[in-house]
């Protein structure tokens, strides 16, 4: 049960901080190669066995095979009778204070070992906690910094398509500038050549408009008054003869 | 298990035969380098079995103070001798 407040304070020393743990499992193999990175085995459970809190298990079965289960206690009720007859252990006033004092602790880890014990192994648990969070924290971080390097690397996969994209929105714009240039370079054309038909329309029509006033003038300058009476008298007799035709056409 | 002949200042007490306990202790490293490794290998196994472990109970260090009791009666026993009750036993 000391063992424990030993541990926690060696903790304690070697810095309260979540490597403490760790280092106190580091000051375990000064004794191995500073060269061997295999991992740290894991502190045993329990210490080795000790029946009545001073004598160790190993006596126990070492005489078990030869004299049983109370083979040492028999040893040891002979040796403290012996030790005791011939005086090699003096009883004096020592041996009172020593058994007072022995009755107090006794009494006193029998009472308050277990919750001594339990509160040790809280404030070891705490540590080792404290630790396991950190490790946690540092695992789930660094898993999602391989997710977030994995939808990086997905997303550089799309980067072609992008561009791919971006070059067909541009081709456009040049195509659609182009074809506006083209267009206006057309309608510019369009209008200058019809300027020009138009131009020479209007010279045709205007020599044409021309032409026949000025034959129509000379005509009509040419036509003497007695050659007009003459039509004049011919149309009238033209006229005559179709009326008796169509007269007659009726009358049948 | 006998694979080869292991020299006997490498075999460790236990498995040293009665015969060869003159030898044996002959061929152990009396250097003060070597008195001060062997104290050091002593408190690594003791501290690693019953006191470096997660659930240690009161005998890692009820053995020490035991021990230490047990010597200092020892260096004080021609002191205490003078408190004995009888002359003869």
């Amino acid at each position: 049960m000391l063992s424990r407040l030993v541990i926690v304070s060696a903790n304690a020393l070697k810095g309260s901080s979540p490597l403490g743990a760790g280092l106190v499992q580091v000051s375990r193999c000064l004794h191995a190669s500073p060269q061997s990175l295999s991992p740290v085995a894991p502190l045993p459970e329990k210490g080795g066995k000790v029946r009545h809190g001073i004598i160790p298990e190993e006596l126990f079965q070492l005489l078990y095979p030869k004299t049983g289960v109370t083979g040492p206690y028999m040893l040891g009720t002979g040796l403290i009778l012996y030790m005791l007859s011939k005086e090699i252990y003096v009883i004096n006033h020592e041996t009172f204070a020593a058994a007072s004092i022995g009755a107090v602790i006794i009494y006193g880890i029998k009472k308050f070992g277990p919750s001594v014990a339990a509160f040790a192994d809280k404030l070891n648990e705490d540590k080792v906690a404290k630790a396991q969070e950190v490790k946690d924290s540092a695992m789930t971080s660094l898993t999602q910094a391989i997710e977030d390097e994995k939808k990086e690397q997905w997303r550089v996969e799309g980067r072609s398509m992008l561009f791919d994209a971006k070059r067909n929105n541009v081709a456009m714009l040049l195509e659609t500038n182009y074809r506006e240039r083209i267009h206006m370079v057309t309608n510019e054309v369009k209008k200058r050549l019809d300027y020009q038909v138009a131009l020479q329309d209007l010279q045709r029509r205007m020599a044409q408009e021309h032409m026949v006033n000025w034959v129509e003038k000379n005509v009509v300058s040419s036509i003497t008054p007695q050659q007009e009476k003459e039509s004049i008298a011919k149309c009238i007799t033209d006229l005559k003869a179709l009326a008796k035709t169509t007269q007659a056409k009726v009358a049948v | 298990m006998a694979d080869r002949l292991v020299p006997i200042a490498e075999k460790r007490l236990m498995d040293v035969k009665l015969g060869e306990l003159g030898s044996w202790l002959g061929a152990r490293d009396f250097t003060p380098n070597g008195i001060i490794s062997a104290v050091r290998r002593g408190h690594d196994r003791y501290y690693n079995k019953y006191i470096n472990v997660k659930k240690g109970g009161i005998g890692g260090v009820a053995m020490l103070l035991v021990g230490y009791m047990a010597m200092s009666y020892l260096w004080e026993y021609d002191h205490i001798k003078h408190d004995r009750w009888r002359k003869y036993h």
